[in-house]
């Protein structure tokens, strides 16, 4: 029998950790923000008084894009992934560019992605939800079963608890889509829970639901059976149409407010019992590990939380002059009430513009007016919801978390317009 | 909503005293009823006390090689982790530290929880292949490595509900967010007392991947 010499295994762990902050750093290229730029540069034959030729061509038929693609010109416009935060691509993440977003709406191709275990590909017909434990019916639906309950359609938020957990210790990512792009916002179509489970009944020990996909991961959660007959959601269509493949597709749980991990996606099974289930996604992960040693579990609600996402490091300030600050905000507890924008880095702040609808869990639109004349700012901004939450600083967070949970970092960022314009995500303190 | 099921379910109660039927009815007569097999074959969860653990037992010793033909290549041979795959073993008294390391052994609350976990998801790529034996015998081997039991304890279904894990009692409960100073809706607007010195770069620290599109 073998047997494991810990020490030497931490500190091979160490080094390994390091050696890859010290190998990402040798990589010199052009950075994301002066790439965009230079993709934008115009041609001045296309410019007045000259016929630009797209004037005088037929274009492209209808049916040469039988399903729409975005122009050739927003290549630039596409979900980034950070590679050496995981070992494989089935088990990893990329990011929403909110910075090239507007409105509240996420586009269903930008929405960031999370698995555990790959992408399930299920044809329609193969689907069952089957219900089973503490009911008075175990039951198997098929898709066509679930569209013909009555409808709900809804927009709400889905976060990754995670989002912006490798902010924690310090500014890490020089970009609003990596810091910050573990969001997207869709309106769903569904039925609710509390409908379904009318078909299955309800045994009276019934407290705690075990939510399982059909991927390779197997995810589980487990929800309390408030939440679930609250406004939990079995959902098929997001946007107007089918669930993306990487979205669940052709069904997923949506537990609106709550952090991403637990609106299991390919789901398959929900398992009533009288307690919770403790499985390795609320043990091992999404627990908030904090100095002591201990951890929080059972931490679901997303706190309110904002960015900027315009300027941001990949939205360099291009000229002087008035510009829109653009930015979103959202709170897992109802609507958002207030943004307040800094720009001299938390001294004074002024009230943003939000713009309707301003809907409860969901992404909210503000925007501010600025002028620029070449100096440097300190942009911040700070979401308040309904409940009179006010979003933190990160330094108020560490005090009572410490930096190693991972979780839940909803701290206002700040970024640094220099005098060139060039916009960096940096730490005060 | 939770009351609206609750009252349908407590006047179907009555309905059910009249007819002897069910305990509820059902309201749009959609799905089907699972039979026994149907559940039995997706059933898979296991919980701490041990409520669904699939009868089968296994030691280390037997664990040791179908642990290291079919998890090594990833996890290591001692449960380290390979490259950047993920550790499974060490990590003790290392999670109040600056670089906690949380594994089945440091941290995982629950034996039952890895049995779950390995039968469901592991080995990654070829889920759901390991036989309810075999996933004891993972078991116990990881939990000897991690000195939580010794090497010819023969866990089962019996008894993961059982195993003493170093930190069941690391955990807090419930939720107490929000932990912040509550402002009331209403923080500083204006001369606030607040420090603006930059004390750290995301460009300084140089991982952001560069763009290739
Ligand atoms: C091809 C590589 C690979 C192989 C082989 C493999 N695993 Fe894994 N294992 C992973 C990955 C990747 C994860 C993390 C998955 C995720 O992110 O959800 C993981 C996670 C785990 C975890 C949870 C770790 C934690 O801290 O949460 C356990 C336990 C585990 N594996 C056990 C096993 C066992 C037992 C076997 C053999 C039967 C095995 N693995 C084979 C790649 C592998």
């Amino acid at each position: 029998m073998k047997k494991n010499k810990k020490n030497e295994v931490s500190n091979s762990k160490k080094i390994n950790r390091r050696k890859l902050l010290i190998g990402a750093s040798s990589i010199g290229a052009i950075s994301l923000a002066s790439k965009n730029l230079l993709s934008q540069e115009a041609n001045p034959e296309n410019l007045p008084p000259n016929l630009p030729e797209w004037t005088q061509y037929l274009g492209d038929g209808v049916d040469v894009n039988p399903y729409g693609m975005p122009s050739e010109f927003e290549g630039h416009v596409i979900r980034r992934n950070v590679e050496w935060l995981t070992a494989s691509a089935e088990s990893s993440v990329n990011f929403t560019p909110l910075q090239d977003l507007e409105g509240f709406v996420t586009p269903n191709g930008l929405c960031f992605e999370r698995h555990h275990g790959g992408v399930a590909v299920i044809n329609p017909q193969d689907f069952r939800l089957m219900i089973n434990g503490l009911v008075d019916r175990e039951m198997i639906f098929t898709l066509d079963d679930l569209k013909r309950f009555p409808q709900t359609n809804k927009f709400y938020f889905l976060e990754c608890a995670a989002n912006g957990g490798m902010e924690w210790k310090g500014s890490q990512l020089n970009g609003c889509q990596y810091t910050f792009g573990m969001v997207h916002n869709v309106q769903y179509t569904g039925v609710k829970l509390s409908d379904l489970l009318l078909e299955t009944g309800l045994k009276d020990k019934a407290k705690w639901v075990l939510a399982e996909g059909s991927d390779s991961s197997g995810m589980t959660r487990s929800i309390p059976i408030e939440k679930i007959l609250d406004d939990c959601i079995i959902a098929w269509a997001m946007n107007g149409e089918a669930l993306r493949p990487e979205q669940g597709y052709p069904a997923r749980l949506v537990v609106p407010g709550w952090e991403g991990n637990m609106w299991v996606k390919w789901i398959r099974r929900l398992e009533f019992g009288d307690k919770p289930y403790l499985t390795r996604e609320e043990t091992s992960k999404y627990t908030d590990l904090l100095t002591s040693g201990k951890a929080r579990m059972f931490t679901w609600v997303m706190d309110a939380k904002s960015v900027i996402t315009s300027p941001s490091p990949e939205k360099p300030i291009l000229s002087k002059g008035v510009h829109q600050l653009r930015g979103l905000a959202w709170s897992g507890r109802g609507k958002i009430k207030r943004v307040d924008v800094s720009i001299d880095g938390g001294k004074n702040w002024k009230t943003a513009q939000l713009h309707s609808p301003i809907l409860s869990k969901s992404l909210t639109r503000f925007t501010l007016p600025f002028e620029w004349n070449d100096e440097e700012l300190l942009l911040q901004s700070r979401a308040i919801d309904e409940t009179n939450y006010v979003q933190p600083t990160i330094g108020e967070l560490q005090k009572i978390r410490g930096v190693n949970s991972i979780y839940h970092n909803n701290s206002i960022a700040t970024w640094l317009v220099s005098k060139n314009g060039k916009v960096d995500n940096v730490r005060l303190g | 909503m939770s009351g609206l099921v609750r009252c349908i379910l407590s006047f179907s109660l009555i309905i059910f005293l009249v007819n002897t039927t069910f305990a509820s009815e059902r309201k749009f007569n959609l799905g089907q009823i699972a039979t026994k097999e149907e559940v039995a074959g997706w059933d898979i969860d296991v919980r701490p006390d041990g409520l669904g653990a699939p009868i089968g037992s296994g030691t280390a010793l037997l664990g040791e090689e179908i642990y290291t033909e079919g998890c090594a290549g990833c996890h290591g041979d001692f449960g380290e982790g390979a490259d950047r795959w993920p550790p499974l073993v060490g990590g003790e008294g290392s999670l109040a530290s600056h670089d906690p390391e949380k594994t089945t052994g440091s941290y995982w609350p629950y034996a039952s929880t890895i049995y779950d976990y390995i039968y469901r998801a592991m080995p990654y790529g070829d889920a759901q292949s390991l036989s309810y034996d075999e996933t004891y015998e993972i078991v116990a081997y990881l939990l000897y490595m991690s000195d939580i039991i010794e090497e010819d304890f023969v866990l089962s279904n019996k008894n993961i509900g059982e195993i003493e894990m170093p930190n069941k009692d690391g955990f807090l409960l419930p939720d107490p967010r929000p932990d912040i100073k509550n402002t009331q809706g209403d923080p500083c607007m204006s001369n606030c007392q607040v420090s603006t010195k930059i004390i750290g770069k995301a460009r300084d620290i140089d991982v952001t991947p560069e763009d290739d599109n």
